[in-house]
């Protein structure tokens, strides 16, 4: 037999059956001329069944109620949606009432970026329709849909990478959301809309639907909306850049 | 993310024994597999689904587990609680001795060798799934492995220590 030379790493993985067939024999050949080494071995594989033995039960135990708990974060996640949801229904009741706003203090199309945030900051699988690494594709896509040309802010800067956009109904017309996310995973969503005719420019506005803030301004032709669930500083840093980017 | 809370749940019974034999204790392998949990839920966004969900808990879990003993305290109190008494134990009295001395043997192995050889032995990760569960090169792992298979081959078989370290047999 031609072979590499036996190691220790090769003795390992005999006795936990991580070898290919071939080495595995050339190791058994070894061992057959090396009894001390076979020993030392059938003591390493003693101890894994021994192991085993020992702890295996634990598989069988029932599960401690504690550990399968709901986790509070997603039971803080189903409250935001609920309270947006149960907003964005007395709103829309109110309004067909009497036209007054229930919350005034923050547009509808406000509250449905922070919704939009909400819905898809979590998402894990489809968390975008088009991944950053296809970004050409995704502003030519959006602003075809939106009728004017979308410009996607940078904010690698700011420790906010792109992670892509999708596109959404809006009140009148469809908008679009781009998604950003840092090291730690925590995530932005900038909402852009068209403003139908409305060439207000205004301040940045600010609101807090539970945990997630919202910036949003309006800027000619397109309204856009900054969420995250992070304080007012951080979102404000950001808004910031965004604007500035877009305005240059 | 039902589908995830399904999978992660299915894998409980899984992330108590190795936290089990990790701690050596019922109540503290609970309290570490109950925050690996909680840091699972929060970090949910940051698994890539596909990927193994097995060994990204088992690497949460790690770090959750080097985090506490860096910070508790050389002693620790445990709550007295019955259950903990009745070790998985179905043996003869000459076995129940070996399992004893296994248990009190793998205690004191060094933490970063009983993570490796549970991971590998009990667990029965790949050498590969073990490094990047525990952030370690390959070859750590391997040393690791040998040096706490042949403590405890020391402690429970009386052996001469072979060495060390890794080598080349022939």
């Amino acid at each position: 037999m031609s072979t590499l030379p036996i190691t220790e790493a090769d003795l390992h993985a005999y006795v936990d059956g991580a070898l290919p067939d071939a080495r595995r024999s050339e190791v058994e050949y070894y061992l057959e001329r090396h009894p001390e080494e076979a020993g030392r071995l059938a003591s390493y594989r003693s101890q894994n069944e021994a192991l085993r033995a020992l702890f295996d039960p634990v598989l069988d135990e029932p599960v401690p109620q504690r550990l399968l708990r709901r986790p509070p974060t997603l039971m803080r996640y189903a409250a935001v949606v609920a309270w947006l949801a149960l907003g964005g229904i007395l709103g829309w009741v109110a309004h067909d009432f009497g036209g007054v706003d229930m919350r005034a203090d923050m547009p509808a199309w406000a509250r449905r970026a922070a919704v939009a945030h909400v819905v898809y900051s979590p998402e894990v699988r489809h968390p975008v329709e088009v991944a950053a690494d296809q970004e050409a594709h995704l502003v030519t896509w959006l602003s075809k849909r939106l009728g004017t040309d979308l410009k996607v802010p940078q904010l690698s800067a700011l420790g906010y990478g792109l992670v892509g956009g999708r596109l959404l109904p809006g009140e009148s017309g469809p908008v679009a959301q781009f998604m950003y996310q840092d090291g730690k995973g925590q995530r932005l969503t900038l909402y852009v809309r068209t403003n139908a005719g409305d060439t207000r420019e205004t301040a940045f506005r600010f609101a807090r639907e539970n945990n997630v803030g919202v910036f949003y301004w309006l800027d000619r032709k397109l309204g856009y909306a900054l969420s995250g669930e992070m304080d007012k500083q951080e979102l404000l840093r950001v808004a910031t850049a965004v604007y500035r980017q877009l305005n240059p | 993310m039902n589908e995830f809370g399904t999978q992660v749940e299915q894998l409980i019974p899984r992330l108590r024994r190795y936290a089990r034999a990790l701690t050596g204790e019922r109540s503290v392998a609970d309290d570490l597999v109950q925050d690996t949990l909680e840091r699972a839920w929060n970090k949910l966004h940051l698994w890539r689904r596909g990927s193994d969900l097995r060994a990204w808990l088992f690497t949460i879990m790690h770090n959750t587990h080097v985090n506490q003993v860096r910070s508790r305290a050389s002693a620790m109190l445990v709550p007295l609680d019955d259950e903990m008494h009745d070790a998985p134990v179905r043996a003869t009295q000459s076995d129940m001795l070996e399992v004893r001395d296994l248990e009190t043997a793998l205690q004191r192995l060094p933490d970063e060798q009983r993570e490796v050889l549970l991971l590998i032995a009990l667990e029965r990760l790949s050498y590969e799934e073990a490094a990047k569960a525990l952030g370690i090169p390959l070859g750590t792992v391997m040393s690791r492995l040998h040096r706490a298979r042949e403590r405890l081959r020391t402690v429970l078989e009386g052996a001469p220590n072979a060495g060390a370290s890794l080598k080349v047999v022939k």
